[in-house]
């Protein structure tokens, strides 16, 4: 048992950069580094590659981690914890040992298994979203639990060097070390809750170094081109300093900290997790020096008997073009551009959208300035089941080079599938984990 | 007089689901009196009637000196299936801080 740990964070998103994870791994101590790479939908697209392909399903950015992050983490006795794995950890997992080969290194790698819930869902569940049926929303295609802490302990008291999981809550990721190291008991939900707030702190990486943040007018942030990602030393009692490596850029300040413990929260009294349900309300923030920040005051009572489930969905195709003008009647131009192609193909869409970049949109017509902007970028895109429909929207807005208004340029196009994400709740109890070990 | 809450007040945007979560906080503490007064639940509902669809909760934190707005039924069908641009509404903190709020004390 440890008096205290020290947790970095490598990874805020799927895309994040691996350079900050390098760096922090190189120069930080750190008994653990966490990296956070799914967002709803990332697993049930990958659950769509794994259909395809057995052997794949896990991040697409694993190997690069990985190879690039594997012997600093072995040199430096710095635990992985991650969510890479995606829809198919065991695959990921396999992927580690042929990395770690090819480097010439031995590894030991913990799986959590046990997210994947598409075998227990009849499709009547009645959705947090909308209260309707899943079967109502179209073909069902994924259903990844989120497990807490009490899932990867086990991983953690193996000898594994990574700790590699599928969907698992953000949070959970940092408490799982604090719990095993600290000797936290997994019911003192005071603690729990404080180590949520500091997970939380800490799941999106670079957005509390001053990412995100940054707006050179009102709130100035150095040398974002070297953003350093944050590391938090947590001591037995559940006090926490963050802080970030020396000569890295940007900053962490009362505001980042602000900012990035009310990011996404519902209800900050009632902040729910596989673990807890946290009270972020009474959180004491405080600077003790540049880039170093005290927390305390987070709290919290019992867990809640069920765990959320995202579950994905075949949701169609959507289309989309974009084109630019500038100069005298630039607004007009654009406007009778998408008229045109509103008059064309628009009642073809389920849902069909003309947008004016440079003019509404973000923010729709009652927020923006009424003068004419010198250049403006119309955007249609159009939702429809066929992919062919979809691709047209695109093609009609290629086809304004020839048969549109004067001066259009930069034309594009784009279409993707779209994957719908909606959760359900499922009795805890119906859904057990288990970890298996892959070694070099 | 009237001022831009961009002046005084700083916030994130995030989201859940069909759910958008606005937080603000005064760029100055000793101006988070004068946020809890002048920005209400309501007049953020006016503000993006536009985009907001739902019911906006306002929290206040006193102890934090901050605020957060849930807003329901902001973002299209949900964040994963719109159409809209700017999906999830990360932007909309910019939004939020046009808003012009009455400030009685001199500049």
């Amino acid at each position: 048992m440890k008096q205290k740990i020290r947790i970095g964070c490598g990874a805020g998103f799927s895309g994040d950069r691996l350079e900050p994870a390098l760096i922090l791994t190189e120069k930080g101590n750190l008994d653990y580094l966490v990296l956070e790479c799914l967002a709803e939908r990332t697993i049930a697209l990958a659950q769509k590659r794994k259909q395809i392909d057995p052997a794949t399903g896990y991040d697409v950015l694993l190997e690069r981690r990985i190879t690039g992050l594997l012997p600093l983490l072995l040199q430096k006795k710095t635990r992985l914890i991650t969510n890479m794995g995606a829809a198919n950890p065991l695959a990921g997992a396999e992927k580690i040992l042929e990395i770690a080969k090819r480097l010439g290194v031995q590894v030991k790698v913990a799986v959590v298994v046990g997210d994947d819930v598409f075998d227990r869902i009849s499709g009547e569940e009645l959705t947090l979203e909308g209260n309707l049926p899943l079967n109502s929303y179209g073909k069902l295609i994924s259903a990844s639990a989120y497990l807490g802490a009490d899932a990867i302990l086990p991983a953690l008291q193996t000898d594994s060097q990574i700790i590699l999981t599928g969907r698992v809550a953000d949070p959970s990721l940092f408490i799982a070390p604090m719990i095993h190291e600290l000797a936290w008991k997994i019911d003192d939900y005071e603690l729990l809750g404080q180590g949520t707030m500091i997970g939380h702190l800490m799941e999106c990486a670079g957005q509390l170094t001053g990412g995100y943040f940054a707006d050179p007018v009102t709130k100035p942030v150095p040398d974002m081109h070297i953003l350093g990602h944050p590391l938090v030393d947590i001591q037995r009692d559940g006090m926490a300093m963050f802080s970030k490596i020396a000569g890295t850029g940007g900053l962490i300040s009362q505001q980042t900290a602000k900012e990035q413990l009310l990011y996404e929260v519902l209800d900050p009294r009632n902040y729910l997790t596989p673990d807890v349900v946290a009270d972020f309300s009474y959180a004491q923030l405080q600077e003790l020096g540049p880039s170093l920040i005290q927390a305390t005051g987070g709290s919290g009572k019992a867990k809640p008997d069920t765990l959320k489930v995202s579950v994905g969905y075949q949701a169609g195709w959507i289309g989309e073009g974009e084109i630019s003008y500038a100069g005298a009647h630039a607004l007009e131009r654009a406007q009778l551009a998408g008229e045109t192609i509103q008059k064309r193909i628009g009642d073809q869409f389920r849902e069909f959208r003309v947008d004016l970049i440079g003019q509404n949109s973000l923010h729709g017509e009652p927020l923006s300035k009424n003068q004419a902007p010198y250049e403006v970028r119309l955007r249609i895109a159009g939702k429809s089941d066929q992919k062919e429909l979809a691709q047209l929207v695109g093609e009609e807005v290629e086809a304004l080079y020839t048969n549109g208004p004067a001066g259009g340029g930069g034309a594009r196009k784009y279409f993707q599938e779209v994957v719908g994400v909606v959760s359900i709740l499922m009795d805890r109890n119906l859904i057990p984990s288990r970890v298996q070990i892959f070694e070099s | 007089m009237k001022r831009k809450l961009a002046n005084i007040a700083h916030g994130r945007a995030g989201d859940k689901g069909n759910t958008l979560v606005l937080s603000l906080f005064p760029l100055r503490e000793e101006n988070y009196g004068l946020l809890v007064k002048e920005v209400t639940a309501e007049k953020v509902r006016e503000l993006l009637a536009h985009q907001l669809k739902g019911e906006v909760t306002r929290h206040v934190l006193p102890e934090l000196k901050g605020i957060l707005f849930t807003c329901e039924n902001a973002l299209s069908s949900g964040v994963t299936t719109s159409l809209a641009l700017d999906a999830h509404g990360k932007s909309l903190s910019y939004a939020l801080l046009e808003m012009e709020i009455e400030d009685k004390l001199p500049e």
